[in-house]
């Protein structure tokens, strides 16, 4: 091993938990930092400077929502929030909040690595490294310079907030991007704007790059999350 | 022993309650006397050192010494309670602390001088009060009262001593006392002890106690003393002999009704009757009659009134209201009716005259009673003379005025144009009916301005000599008095007529206030709405702030409803606590907290209080004994409806309770199996590739990880499932409506069974234009993967599914198709109820995929049905309300959208 792994900060109060991901991190050369608690959690994560946070929404001493939003305040590096099905108000809350993805227990280690090397990438380029001009994905090729979108070599004309819409999903390419987020960035909405506009626009956005609109392939709906543009490597088939 | 005085079984019934009622409830003992210092107080303590001795948790509350050596001696070694500061007109007064009473909650508790007036700022206003909140919280009490403290006694001691005592004890309390200890001492040796200086008389009223201690005084006070004591052992006496069946020596019921007015010297006589009616052991009922065509009573008639009625009720009468015409007409039916044996009723002070002219009630009552005694007693010689209401809502109406004299003109110009064919009668006549005209239609003032103008018309145009006043015919003079008499007399008839149908409509308005609120009542469905209810008729009826506070399972009050300003600030809540606590009416115009700047009246029906009807107290202060009445009636109604809510409410969490209770059961049963399945397979599966002796290959090895990775999965959803279930049932399941295209839907729930549905051709046909659904995207994503699931696990590999929406009529329809074994018949409906499972399902699952799926469409107004296809397989069919599009929907996207 030449250059050290990526340094995790995993906060999760489940001893279960931490075995499973102790077990199927540390061989792929992730190196790990463990917190049972929000307060050792926040103390870590300002001692270690981790490269990734892994942090478990339902903790004992403190809202994992709130934590979240400290730990942005002194660190850039991704938080990858972990939390149970059913709770999408508070995965919306904690994306808001400055988590950069999320991940639904139970998960399985592709999808978890999936989850990681997209946000490690992402935190990469928002580091310095130049981003790319040109996205591909399957066989979609989005051209950020000149504002092109097209599907096996073929262009597709997009309206102007389609093409807005796409060029946010690429942009977080494999990460989640959420309603309200969406709602900020392409329409300069402020909270409380409606998110069927945002809906109504995806599917017409699905109409032109998918082949079958209700089995879309790239533009992934997180239910009442928001989408996720999916990425090449990313973002393994779920179970 | 003859068949009658064999004891009545109800009365024995009785007995045994009253007796556990006398155990359960707390002792009161009063020592009563007969003057100040015949050593009440000494006989208390006394006693109390005794009980002391023997173990009984004493404690001393208030007791005044006055310095005397040997009381205060009797005080050394007995608990005293701290006293309460108050400070009263600049001085500071000690004075007994009620809420450190309760607080240290003794066996018994001495509280010297029951009929103290407490200072202001205490919470109720005489100790007697005090000493009724204690025996309530269930502490004996042991008290001391001079016997010109009683009320019903109060006018025959003022009569025997000249001294009018104002602090006043109600009988009901004294007739309460479960012991009456008689503190005697020959007049003879009190006036010793006074001349010694060992009586306490009080500072201010030195010279005055002086004239009161006059033998003659006291003997008649001892006398007053003894009897009263005398009087109580003879109802125990009479109790006893009821109790054990010895015939009654009284062979009538009596019952004595007093007839009372507004004068003060009403007061007098409403004491009379209970003096009366103690002595009878009858009941008896306070009746004042209200008299629809005359004035209305003044404020301070009215005020005395009512405080006349209320000293009737604190002496244990019941009160009635009768409404006649006259009262004799209104008390002697009432009189019949309830077999009243003796009225009551005041000697008349006025003059003889105003018998001739009104009739005398007196006269009327006395001729028309028949068999009823009548007792007619003095009023008080100083009566003063009954206040006329000032004639509001009858000012002078000028208009009314100005018309009756353009009427007599008018009649007069055309008696005058007609003149030539009329006779002077016909003349005359004509002016009687503008008389009677303005009379009806105006009133008094113009039908007497009219009998005026138009005598004098008739005078002077018709009546030789022409124009002049002068009269030739003194036989004229008597069709002038006859005008100017029917003027007068129609004018009154018509003001009468006026009056009662005034007071009619009043009383109706107050029926109708009734029978509104219990229609408003009848249709409110919680608490809520019948709170909102009775304060809106309090409100509109009477033009006063209400709210009603509810009381909680802990008996903290909240508010419920207000209608109109009212304040709800600590002290209002405190005086809403007590009357909850204490079931009685409490603040303004009451003996209670009457300070306060609010009525507050408990809502109550059977043994359960609900709350508090709030009613502000108004700028004029205290409510009209009637409208007190009605309030209460508005509380008892609205105590009913919230009575009824509250057991509608406990019938359906008890009915959720045995449904979550059955469902536990029935899910108990069947999940275990469904859990241990694939528990048991994980288990073996790990165990076996622990086992490293066993030497499994690497084929073996990925199938026993398949195995646990399958089994965990079935295992999640299994459990997923069955919180969802969970959810739904406890109706914790409110869907968080958005409008979202079911394409979008399909589409994720697609995405999320991508592994499952590899090899399947999965046909999917969405319009484009179809209207966007309202719904919770979580809940509809988890029916439609319910439903993909299902076509998955009961289908053959490689068969295709297909997923249609379209909109119907009013409808969204969504359909999942198969092409499996489809349903057996009479499973179309059986399928989706809980834990069942497809007669032709496999194995695997518990049955509650389509159940969750049934309650999120119910949740969403919507339904689900399950049928065969044509052609074989089963079509499972989703149907949504279809609503008006969002109120902005982005129109279909033009090219160059609104960027």
């Amino acid at each position: 091993m030449s250059a050290p792994g990526p340094l995790v900060l995993l906060i999760e109060d489940e001893p279960q938990m931490r075995r499973f991901l102790r077990a199927a991190l540390a061989p792929r050369g992730f190196r790990l930092v463990e917190a049972e608690s929000a307060a050792a959690g926040e103390l870590a994560a300002a001692s270690h400077n981790p490269d990734l946070v892994l942090l478990d929404l339902g903790l004992p001493d403190r809202d994992g929502i709130a934590l979240a939003k400290s730990l942005r305040a002194f660190t850039q590096a991704p938080i990858l929030v972990l939390s149970a099905r059913g709770r999408e108000a508070d995965k919306v809350e904690a994306l808001d909040a400055g988590a950069d993805d999320y991940l639904t227990k139970p998960f399985g280690v592709p999808e978890l690595l999936a989850r990681m090397r997209v946000a490690l990438r992402h935190a990469a380029r928002a580091a310095g490294e130049p981003a790319a001009t040109v996205l591909e994905v399957g066989p979609l090729r989005i051209d950020f310079a000149r504002r092109e979108v097209a599907l096996a070599g073929r262009e597709v004309r997009l309206t102007p907030i389609e093409w807005k819409l796409i060029a946010l999903l690429a942009k977080h390419a494999g990460k989640v991007v959420t309603h309200r987020q969406i709602l900020r960035e392409v329409w300069g909405a402020g909270p409380g704007h409606q998110t069927h506009t945002v809906r109504v626009h995806m599917a017409a956005l699905r109409r032109k790059l998918e082949p079958d609109p209700a089995r879309p392939r790239l533009l992934v709906t997180e239910p009442a999350v928001g989408y996720r543009l999916r990425d090449e490597e990313g973002d393994g088939p779920r179970p | 022993m003859s068949e009658d005085s064999r004891p009545d079984p109800d009365a024995i019934l009785r007995r045994i309650q009253a007796e556990t009622q006398r155990e359960s409830r707390a002792r009161l003992k009063i020592y009563l006397g007969f003057a100040p210092g015949v050593g009440k107080t000494f006989a208390m303590l006394q006693n109390a050192r005794e009980l002391a001795a023997a173990g009984e948790d004493v404690v001393v509350g208030w007791v005044d010494t006055h310095g005397r050596y040997d009381t205060a001696a009797l005080l050394l070694g007995l608990e005293i309670l701290p006293r309460r500061r108050a400070d009263y007109r600049e001085r500071e007064l000690q004075e007994f602390d009620l809420d450190a009473a309760l607080a240290r909650k003794p066996g018994i508790l001495l509280l010297d001088e029951l009929a103290h007036t407490n200072a202001p700022g205490g919470r109720h206003d005489k100790r007697w009060r005090d000493v009724e909140e204690l025996l309530a919280a269930g502490i004996e009490v042991h008290t001391t009262l001079n016997i010109q403290h009683v009320e019903s006694l109060n006018d025959v001691v003022a009569q025997i001593t000249g001294v009018r005592v104002r602090e006043t004890v109600p009988d009901a309390i004294v007739d309460r006392a479960d012991e009456v200890v008689l503190a005697d001492l020959e007049p003879e040796e009190l006036l010793v002890r006074l001349r010694e200086g060992k009586v306490y008389l009080g500072e201010q009223a030195e010279r005055a106690a002086r004239g009161f201690f006059r033998r003659g005084n006291l003997l008649a006070l001892r006398e007053l003393a003894l009897r009263r004591a005398a009087e109580r052992i003879d109802v125990d006496v009479q109790a006893y002999r009821r109790e054990h069946g010895i015939a009654a020596s009284w062979p009538v019921a009596e019952r004595i009704l007093v007839c009372v007015g507004a004068s003060p010297a009403s007061a007098r006589l409403v004491r009379s009757a209970r003096r009366i009616a103690a002595g009878l052991r009858a009941p008896w009922v306070a009746a004042w009659v209200e008299r629809p065509e005359t004035t209305p009573l003044s404020r301070e008639d009215r005020t005395q009134l009512d405080e006349n009625l209320r000293l009737a009720e604190t002496l244990g009468a019941s009160v009635v209201r009768l409404v006649g015409a006259r009262p004799s007409e209104a008390i002697l039916p009432y009189a019949r009716e309830h077999s009243v044996s003796r009225i009551v009723i005041g000697k008349p002070t006025h003059a003889r005259w105003r018998d001739l002219l009104r009739g005398s009630l007196l006269d009327e009552v006395v001729r028309g009673s028949g068999p009823i005694d009548v007792h007619v007693i003095l009023g008080d010689e100083a009566a003063p003379p009954l206040r006329r209401a000032p004639r509001e809502g009858e000012p002078l109406d000028w208009t009314g005025m100005a018309v009756a004299a353009g009427l007599v003109a008018g009649a007069t110009g055309v008696a005058a144009a007609a003149w030539r064919f009329l006779a002077l009668p016909d003349v005359a006549m004509l002016y009687l009916l503008v008389i009677l005209v303005a009379a009806v239609r105006f009133g008094r003032g113009p039908s007497v301005l009219a009998a005026a103008l138009s005598v004098a018309a008739y005078d002077f145009f018709f009546v030789e000599p022409y124009h002049t006043f002068a009269v030739s015919d003194l036989r004229h003079t008597l069709t002038f008095a006859a005008m100017f008499g029917i003027g007068l007399v129609i004018s009154g008839l018509a003001l009468r007529i006026r009056r009662q149908e005034r007071a009619a409509v009043q009383r109706q308005q107050r029926t109708a206030a009734l029978l509104a609120l219990s229609r408003e009542l009848e249709s409110a469905l919680d608490e809520g709405a019948a709170a909102q209810a009775i304060v809106k008729a309090v409100h509109d009826l009477f033009g006063r702030g209400a709210a009603v506070l509810l009381a909680g399972p802990e008996q903290e009050l909240r508010p419920a409803a207000q209608c109109g300003e009212i304040a709800l600030d600590a002290p209002e809540l405190a005086v809403a606590r007590y009357a909850l606590e204490r079931d009685e009416p409490a603040g303004a115009g009451t003996d209670t907290l009457p300070g306060a700047r609010v009525r507050c009246v408990p809502l109550r029906s059977g043994p359960e209080s609900f709350g508090v009807l709030v009613i502000a107290a108004g700028p004029d202060g205290a409510l009209r004994h009637e409208d007190r009445d009605l309030i209460e009636a508005f509380a008892r109604q609205g105590a009913l409806v919230l009575a009824r809510s509250h057991l509608l409410e406990q019938a359906k969490a008890a009915a959720v309770r045995a449904r979550t209770e059955e469902l536990r059961s029935s899910l108990l049963s069947s999940v275990s199996h469904d859990l241990r399945t694939p528990l048991a397979a994980i288990t073996g599966a790990v165990s076996a590739l622990r086992d490293e002796a066993a030497g499994t290959d690497a084929h073996e090895r990925r199938e026993l990880l398949d195995t646990v990775a399958e089994e965990a999965g079935r295992l999640e959803r299994l459990l997923a499932n069955l919180l969802d279930m969970t959810r739904l049932e406890s109706g914790g399941l409110e869907p968080k409506r958005e409008w979202v295209p079911l394409e979008e839907i399909v589409g994720s729930a697609l995405g999320r069974l991508e592994t499952q549905l590899v090899g399947r051709e999965v046909r999917t046909e969405i319009p484009a234009e179809l209207p966007l659904a309202f719904g919770d995207p979580v809940l509809l994503e988890q029916l439609v993967l319910n439903l993909l699931e299902n076509a998955v696990k009961h289908t053959a590999p490689g068969t295709p599914i297909e997923v249609r929406a379209l909109a119907g009529d009013g409808v969204l329809e969504l359909e999942v198709a198969d092409r499996g074994p489809g349903l057996a018949s009479g499973d179309e409906t059986r399928i989706f109820e809980k834990f069942q499972r497809g007669a032709r399902a496999g194995a695997g699952g518990v049955g509650l995929g389509l159940a969750i799926c049934r309650g999120i469409a119910t949740a969403h107004g919507g339904s689900i049905q399950a049928q065969n296809r044509p052609g074989g397989g089963a079509v499972f069919r989703l149907l949504l309300p279809l609503l008006d599009a969002p109120p902005s929907a982005p129109a279909a996207e033009p090219a160059g959208g609104a960027a």
